[in-house]
């Protein structure tokens, strides 16, 4: 009987360590919400570069002024596309129609893609893009095979290629800048991220807000046990 | 006069509303177990629970719409536009987990207590139908953000009626309203899942409570308190359960509200385990995603339905593993309540269940490889050996002498104290005081400076004693 | 059970003091369980502030606009309602708007900006019902004495063509006139505030 316990305990040890595939290895990104100069140039660069395609529908402008303190005509003047209004939602241009013509698929919108993916997921999609005459936008990408997304920040990053490179632990794909971008390899990292970071927060816009709010709550709490306490051992002092 | 005005009109209601008599019977004058331990908090925290998720529900239910096409963009709505709406939508997210968390260790103090034996047969029963209707609720729930794991998570569990011979398909059909999960099954699950099933569980907790006081708490010692009365007529273990068990709950009431809040405010998606990641895709009935898990609280009965190759007969299993535990009252034949005084053999069988219950609980959250399956199989029949073996193993179970009263329940303040006294000690056997090498300190100093180094030989015989302690436990 | 040596003022003092504690931390939930019932961010985007043309308005012509989802009236009142106006003061409850809500700018006998247009919040200020339009004068239905003017179906209150409520009927105060400003003479904005000259 011993024995066989320690043949079940054993078991489960065992099944925890049961996983389905190998994950690709994620780089970090460096996600700091306070950081509100990162969050609005993310803004920016999200608006100027993602919202031609992708809609971030749940947001709104006015909640970036207000979270980030940026003045609301600033965020109007410097973020939002021309003529929007301060309380619009940050909807793409494109039409749905095109849409369907020109990928096959509509671009999903992205104010939740932070919570489904992960911030690290984000960061290093939008780095891996390669140059893959095979696939019909001319590039693939390490982390999301055959995505219909062509690579938007080629410009700023520049064209890599993949090579596949072997190791004692097997072999791997290694991306190789050819022709460097507008932007140097730092710069280039620090532009994704601050992207990422503002996805992160569009993803849950109150996010800071919560956990500051959640100090007060849990010391209130701390408080009410300690008179709770209190009073159940005065009471049950009668208990013997 | 106004206090005699006051009191004159409280005296005119209860003239007429036997709210005194209730509080009596239900509170001041209710005599519980002196010894209740941790594992009877859970109780009022259930009540606790339900009441945070009909209170935060009935406010969500003014923003959401139950409608395919606005269901998913209204919770963003509530997380976004509404104010305060983060915290009431999280709230009643965590609290669905929470109230499995608790209802799970509620049922478990059942099982290692014999809270479901003679006379608290019909306690049980209400208290598995409210677990039912607890999962009912809960999976109806689930579908409402309209995400791709509440849609396809639903289209799985509907379809697993279909399985049934002859009406399964009509039936499934019948459930969903349409040929998949639609706008039509968002809308009826909305209105089971804020009126008809809450209604229910109500209902039942109510019957749940005036059964459980017609006949008395079971405690942790397992014996009726009512057998050994003094000269009044109040059990000589017995205390009302106003004050002394209403101020320690509240002490639970407390503790359980600072991990609520914890959860709501640090950590709301519980590593995915709460809220899942795929959930933040609006459901699309054209694209399964790649891997789709139940929550955490429905993993183990799912991962006993996919351990089983035919579909009827996962099917079966599923229904069977949750009826299975109705029968409980009657397939324990040990006369002895609780796990303090039973046999060695009861309490290895209930740790080989709570192995594969944990066990089936986290394959179901992994994808299904071949030696998952291999092991959820072992464990589901680890899970049905419990029960379908039972009549066997408890009725020549070498019990121990039960005593007449309670045994004393030692308080935290004991428990910390013997802690305190034992701690030195111990930290002496695992460790051995060694002078401080001469190099470093100076020699005049060399004598009175000691460091503490790891002693294999004394952590190898704490460790023997542990294991010896806990196998004596298990006899 | 044992109650002999016990302190009852410390238990008195420990419980009021968890209730007082448990009653502060209930009203504190209390503030965003009842402040979710506020007008959400959707429902002030709806609110903000309404441009309108009234470049192609004509003398008498009444136009609606919806500001904050309520029903907004911009009437272009001709010489004759003004003048009118000026006759009626003994049958109103408050010809001066002394004790109704109006923006400062508004607080004059015609209620208005300018003159000729008046801008009002259609909705009567009894039970808030939306009066309906009657510019002719004395009409059967409403007998010799209207003079033109605003005519709530619900209760059967009278306003003015300024929107002033006359006497004896149940409506307490006159419309309310919402924030405007002219942004250029045939364009307004309801919804924000003429600036004030400080005199």
């Amino acid at each position: 009987m011993k024995s066989f316990i320690t043949i079940l305990l054993l078991l489960l040890t065992l099944s925890f360590g049961v996983r389905a595939s190998e994950e690709l290895k994620l780089q970090e990104a460096n996600i700091d919400l306070a950081d509100k100069a990162s969050l609005l140039r993310g803004a920016e660069h999200f608006v100027a570069y993602c919202l031609g395609c992708h809609s971030a529908k749940h947001m709104r402008y006015l909640r970036i002024a207000l979270d980030t303190g940026a003045d609301e005509k600033t965020v109007l003047k410097d973020i939002a596309p021309e003529g929007a209004s301060i309380y619009d939602q940050l909807h793409s241009a494109m039409n749905k129609h095109d849409a369907e013509k020109w990928f096959g698929t509509q671009p999903p919108d992205l104010s939740l893609i932070a919570r489904s993916r992960g911030a690290d997921w984000l960061y290093t999609y939008l780095k891996s893009y390669y140059i893959d005459p095979r696939s019909p936008t001319g590039v693939d990408n390490t982390v999301f095979e055959d995505t219909a997304m062509p690579n938007p920040l080629w410009q700023l990053q520049g064209e890599q290629h993949a090579e596949i490179r072997k190791t004692i632990w097997g072999e791997y794909t290694k991306l190789v800048l050819d022709e460097p971008g507008a932007l140097s390899e730092r710069e280039f990292d620090t532009f994704v991220n601050d992207m990422v970071n503002f996805l992160v927060y569009v993803g849950e816009p109150v996010q800071l807000e919560r956990q500051r709010i959640g100090k007060y709550v849990i010391f209130f709490l701390l408080m009410f046990l300690v008179i709770a306490y209190l009073l159940k051992k005065e009471y049950w002092k009668d208990v013997h | 006069m106004k206090p005699s005005r006051l009191s004159e009109c409280g005296n005119w209601v209860l003239d007429r509303f036997p709210l005194t008599k209730f509080w009596n019977e239900h509170m001041a004058h209710y005599y519980a177990p002196k010894n209740f331990n941790f594992f009877y908090f859970f109780g009022s925290l259930a009540l606790l629970v339900l009441v945070i998720q009909i209170i935060t529900g009935i406010l969500l239910t003014m923003n959401y719409k139950p409608d395919a096409k606005l269901a998913f963009d209204s919770v963003e709505y509530i997380m976004r536009d509404v104010p305060w709406g983060w915290l009431v939508r999280y709230m009643h997210s965590t609290g669905a987990s929470a109230f499995f968390i608790v209802i799970y260790l509620h049922m478990f103090r059942g099982l290692i207590y014999g809270s479901f034996k003679h006379p608290r047969e019909l306690i049980w029963i209400f208290g598995m139908l409210l677990f039912v209707a607890l999962m009912a609720e809960a999976f109806m729930g689930y579908l409402l953000p309209w995400g791709q794991m509440s849609y396809w998570g639903a289209q799985v569990i509907i379809s697993l009626f279909s399985a049934i011979p002859v009406i399964g398909e009509e039936l499934s059909l019948w459930i969903r309203g349409d040929y998949v999960v639609a706008d039509a099954t968002l809308n009826r699950f909305f209105a089971f899942h804020v009126i008809a099933v809450p209604l229910v569980l109500i209902m039942l907790v109510f019957m749940h409570i005036v059964a459980l006081h017609e006949v008395g708490s079971n405690n942790p010692d397992g014996i009726e308190i009512k057998e050994s009365k003094d000269p009044w007529g109040h059990p000589v273990d017995g205390i009302p359960f106003h004050p002394y068990y209403t101020v320690k709950d509240i002490v639970g009431v407390a503790v359980f509200l600072l991990f609520f809040a914890t959860v709501i405010f640090y950590m709301p998606e519980m590593g995915g385990y709460f809220l899942e990641h795929a959930n933040f895709i609006p459901a699309d009935p054209m694209k399964t995603p790649e891997h789709i898990a139940p929550v955490w609280y429905f993993t183990p009965f799912y991962s006993i339905l996919r351990a089983i190759p035919d579909k009827f007969a996962g099917v079966i299993a599923m229904g069977a593993s949750i009826f299975v535990l109705f029968l409980l009252p009657w397939l324990d034949r040990c006369k002895v309540k609780s796990i303090r005084y039973r046999g060695g053999i009861f309490k290895k069988a209930l740790l080989l269940f709570v192995v594969s219950f944990f066990g089936l609980g986290y394959l179901g959250t992994q994808p299904v490889t071949p030696t998952a399956t291999i092991f959820a199989r072992i464990f589901t029949a680890i899970y049905f050996g419990f029960f379908m073996l039972m009549p066997i193993y408890t009725r020549w179970e070498k019990t121990k002498p039960v005593p007449k009263t309670l045994t004393k329940l030692h308080s935290l303040e004991e428990q910390l104290h013997t802690l305190e006294e034992q701690l030195p000690a111990l930290l002496d056997e695992i460790t051995e005081l060694k002078p401080m090498a001469a190099e470093i300190g100076h020699p005049a100093f060399k004598s009175s400076f000691f460091t503490r180094r790891p002693n294999t030989e004394g952590m190898r015989n704490v460790i023997s004693r542990l294991a010896k302690k806990l196998k004596g436990s298990l006899d | 059970m044992n109650n002999e040596g016990v302190d009852k003022s410390k238990r008195q003092f420990l419980t009021t003091a968890l209730t007082v504690v448990g009653a502060v931390g209930t009203g504190y939930l209390a503030v965003p369980f009842l402040a979710q019932m506020q007008p959400s961010v959707k429902a002030m985007a709806a609110g903000a502030p309404v441009e309108v043309d009234i470049s192609k308005m004509e003398p008498g012509q009444l136009l609606r606009v919806a500001w904050r989802g309520k029903p907004v009236w911009i009437l272009n009142r001709t010489p004759e309602v003004l003048a009118t106006l000026a006759t009626l003061d003994s049958e109103l409850r408050d010809p001066l708007s002394d004790e109704s809500e109006q923006p400062p700018s508004s607080k004059n006998p015609v209620r208005s900006i300018k003159p000729e247009i008046f801008v009002a919040v259609g909705l009567c200020t009894h039970l808030g019902c939306s009066p309906t339009f009657r510019p002719e004068i004395a009409p059967n239905d409403l007998g010799e004495k209207w003079k033109g003017g605003f005519f709530c179906p619900c209760h059967g209150s009278w306003f003015d063509l300024a929107g002033r409520v006359y006497r004896g009927v149940p409506a307490p105060t006159n419309l309310v006139i919402p924030p405007y400003r002219f942004v250029t003479d045939t364009q307004l904005i309801i919804g924000e505030p003429t600036e004030e000259k400080t005199a």
